[in-house]
């Protein structure tokens, strides 16, 4: 049962979390809606109007940067300053340095959606926004961890909780990072080139490119999952030794593993391997996480037939637990030189994407919107339950028609005659793509839909009379 | 790699591994001072931690991965300058000029075969011997078949179709006809010849295409639109006949020298015929004054480093049957 009692004396700071909390919303259907946009560009490339600023090339990074930046960091400011404010028993330390964060991020986002669409970029994957923006990011995180740390020093607890490790793990790999990666020599305001060259600039930048990935798309969202799994489910977490084990080894090891990104390219044999050998070592630690979650519903699998706010958490963890091992899969040298380049990565970044960070965030959403908003529950849980749907369905379309034809592609691009030459041409193996290119727009168009139907039933909470949406426990005492 | 950098590497790597090691045997020991299936006995905002043992096939799991990544660390080159047992390495790792690439292939393909060959080891030089072993015979055979009897082979045509496909459909189209800039190769319009030695000697060597603006003749701005008339009237157009007239004044300025007296060309540089209404450039008025404004450049890469002969011998054969079937429409 849901229980919002809050020990005496404390007084929690929502203001800051439920700014990101809506925030998320809007900016998740922003980012996604691009993301539909440009993959209905792939099969009907008119639809950039000859228009220089909704070219692929420039609203693909816009895509991007608006569903990992603007959405999912988000939403991990918002969880992360609600779950270390309840799980410490104290106010956010530096109030207005929490309220800094919050319209800081905001203005870093807009500044990325004016230049992305200008063409204004520094070229590196994941990290496009030009230095003065680096430079601002660089500050807004930084007040973040005075805050989230500082609010754990003054923590009323004897503990810290599990998901404030990872939260705090994340906070501070992504500043050295997003800091290491960014390091370049200006030209002018909105140019720079990177301050290093050749291999080693591919592999600082894949080095952030993963870590992006395996800190804030992973160690972060596994800090949301720990406090709004238990939570929902009403559970203890299901083993302290296990998340002591899957914490330390995922940190330590997912460091390494960005030279998968470059098998098989100038950088050198050793690298790749260490690469390759790390990734794979990694692969039991993530699934701990994925162990910890699902195991805390024993007891309460029950609950996933009544209540659809669970049942996004949990699917969310299979699909966790799905690219967590496609993951190290593909960073088998042998399976790489398949996979590389093809649509199967495409498949293998949304089913983390869609299927884990999109789905956990809105589960944990739809938990925290009614207590931060004073109710007991959503507007329509009918609703949630809709959308539920939706999102699982448009997750399944686009990973399943990208791993088909991105294995298809890595096939045909390896064909080979009887001569030795290569049976089929690049241009071939594109056409061969088209409907599946038409399948994963089909999949994108569900997810969105159910970001605007989570829009409608948000907007409907907020706007809700005191009282009048009891939880289902008060409402059945009632 | 300095033997700093090869420690470094080689210590953070194993702590790393043996850390993992580490962590599960402490954790898979209760030191908690609490039974097991029992709760921590902490409470964080209500959610309590049970200190349940960790599943036994996920240990399992995770010691696997790590004896493979030792295994694979001790056969590959991993750990900082260890080479590996197995003496593998992807391609020559430390070349770096085309001279010490091709030095090292052919170390490579001496040592191919023999037992202690330590070439043979370098995977890239191995595939291409092997590609080279299976494929080189059919395209040897080619070779040695002159080209005029080539291009009445189907089996050769289709092998030179699927190699334009690959390496020439890039530039010049998927259906030969060229663009903008890139010769229409169906036309049978040729800017450097197209007999089958003259196609081959193209290929083979690359073609360095360039007009300097005007001709870097001493032609005013003022000239050019006569000029452009007079190229339209030589293609046999409709045309302006005295702008042509005064253009054909200008033509004699020195235009001659490559284009020739008629405006037919001249293969030995390049120069297009004026005349065959094939245009690179495009044949609108624009397109001509702008070409002979500003002049034209164009590059065709040597591909005979690239493919090798025997094969360029087989694309030649392709690219002059593709001009044949228009002729015979």
């Amino acid at each position: 049962m849901m229980n919002h009692s809050q020990p005496v004396g404390a007084d929690y700071n929502y203001t800051v979390v439920r700014q990101f909390a809506l925030t998320t919303v809007l900016w998740g259907i922003v980012g996604m809606a691009v993301g539909v946009l440009i993959a209905a560009q792939l099969i009907w490339p008119q639809l950039n109007f000859d228009t220089p600023w909704l070219t692929y090339s420039r609203l693909r990074p816009l895509h991007t940067n608006a569903v990992i930046f603007a959405f999912g960091t988000s939403a991990l400011f918002a969880t992360s300053y609600y779950v270390v404010q309840r799980t410490c028993q104290t106010r956010l330390f530096a109030p207005k340095l929490a309220a800094f964060t919050f319209w800081g991020w905001q203005a870093i986002i807009l500044s990325a959606a004016i230049t992305l669409p200008l063409g204004i970029t520094s070229g590196k994957e994941y990290a496009e926004l030009e230095w003065p923006i680096d430079i601002a990011i660089t500050v807004v995180w930084v007040s973040y961890a005075i805050v989230f740390f500082g609010t754990i020093v003054k923590r009323k607890t004897s503990h810290i909780y599990v998901a404030n490790w990872f939260f705090g793990a994340f906070i501070i790999t992504v500043a050295v990072l997003h800091i290491v990666n960014s390091m370049a020599m200006p030209v002018n305001m909105f140019k720079s080139y990177s301050l290093y060259a050749g291999a080693v600039d591919a592999m600082v930048q894949w080095w952030y490119g993963h870590n992006a990935v395996g800190f804030l798309l992973t160690a972060g969202f596994l800090g949301m999952m720990y406090y709004f799994v238990p939570k929902q489910a009403g559970r203890p977490v299901y083993s302290y030794r296990l998340s002591i084990v899957h914490f330390w080894a995922l940190i330590a090891l997912y460091i390494w593993a960005g030279p998968h990104h470059l098998h098989y390219t100038a950088l050198p044999d050793w690298t790749q391997s260490l690469g390759m050998v790390m990734s794979l070592i990694l692969f039991a630690p993530s699934w701990g996480g994925m162990i910890n979650g699902i195991m805390t519903l024993s007891g309460a699998w029950h609950k996933l037939r009544t209540d659809p706010v669970l049942r996004f958490l949990v699917v969310s963890l299979s699909f966790y637990g799905m690219s967590t091992f496609e993951g190290p899969m593909m960073a088998i040298k042998t399976v790489n030189a398949l996979s590389h380049y093809t649509d199967w990565t495409v498949g293998h970044v949304h089913s983390g994407a869609l299927g884990w960070v999109a789905m956990v965030s809105i589960g944990s959403l739809y938990h925290l919107i009614p207590v931060l908003f004073g109710h007991g529950r959503m507007y329509s849980t009918s609703l949630v339950n809709v959308h539920f749907w939706l999102a699982t369905v448009g997750t399944v379309l686009y990973i399943v028609s990208m791993w088909i034809s991105g294995v298809m592609q890595g096939l045909m691009w390896r064909a080979v005659n009887s001569d030795g030459t290569l049976t089929y041409s690049f241009v071939e193996s594109l056409e061969a793509s088209y409907p599946f290119y038409f399948v994963r727009f089909l999949g994108g168009c569900f997810f969105v839909a159910g970001m605007l139907v989570m829009a409608y039933n948000v907007f409907r909470t907020v706007k809700a009379p005191k009282d009048s949406l009891p939880s289902l426990t008060e409402a059945k005492a009632a | 790699m300095s033997s700093f950098w090869s420690i470094w590497i080689t210590v953070l790597t194993l702590l790393v591994i043996v850390g993992c090691v580490f962590l599960l045997v402490v954790c898979n020991r209760n030191d908690t001072g609490i039974k097991e299936g029992e709760s921590m006995g902490h409470s964080f905002d209500g959610i309590e931690e049970m200190n349940n043992p960790l599943p036994k096939w996920w240990n399992y799991m995770f010691y696997v991965t790590i004896v493979f990544g030792i295994i694979y660390l001790l056969l590959y080159p991993g750990l900082g300058n260890f080479k590996g047992l197995l003496g593998w390495t992807s391609a020559n790792q430390s070349v770096t000029t085309i001279a010490e690439s091709k030095a090292a292939f052919e170390k490579s393909e001496a040592a191919y075969g023999s037992e202690q060959g330590d070439g043979s080891f370098v995977q890239y030089d191995r595939e291409v011997i092997q590609a080279n072993e299976r494929f080189g015979p059919i395209f040897d055979a080619f070779a040695k078949t002159p080209l005029e009897e080539l291009v009445k082979n189907e089996d050769a045509l289709k092998v030179g179709g699927r190699l334009y496909l690959q390496n020439c459909a890039q530039c010049h189209g998927s259906d030969a006809r060229g663009g903008k800039g890139f010769p229409n190769l169906t036309d049978n319009a040729w800017l450097w010849g197209g007999e089958l030695a003259e196609i081959k000697t193209t290929i083979m060597n690359g073609r360095n295409g360039m007009m300097m603006p005007k001709g870097g003749l001493p032609i005013e701005d003022g000239e050019i639109n006569g000029l452009a008339e007079y190229v339209v009237s030589l293609s046999g157009r409709d045309h302006d006949a005295a702008l042509a007239a005064k253009g054909q004044a200008s033509f004699m300025k020195g235009c001659f020298a490559c284009h020739g007296m008629d405006g037919s060309g001249n293969k030995m540089l390049g120069a297009p015929n004026l005349k065959d209404n094939a245009w690179l450039y495009g044949g609108s008025r624009m397109a001509i004054a702008e070409s002979i404004q500003l002049g034209r450049s164009g590059v065709m890469p040597a591909w005979k480093d690239i493919l090798g002969e025997e094969k360029v011998h087989v694309i030649s054969a392709y690219v002059y049957s593709l001009s044949q079937k228009d002729e015979s429409k």
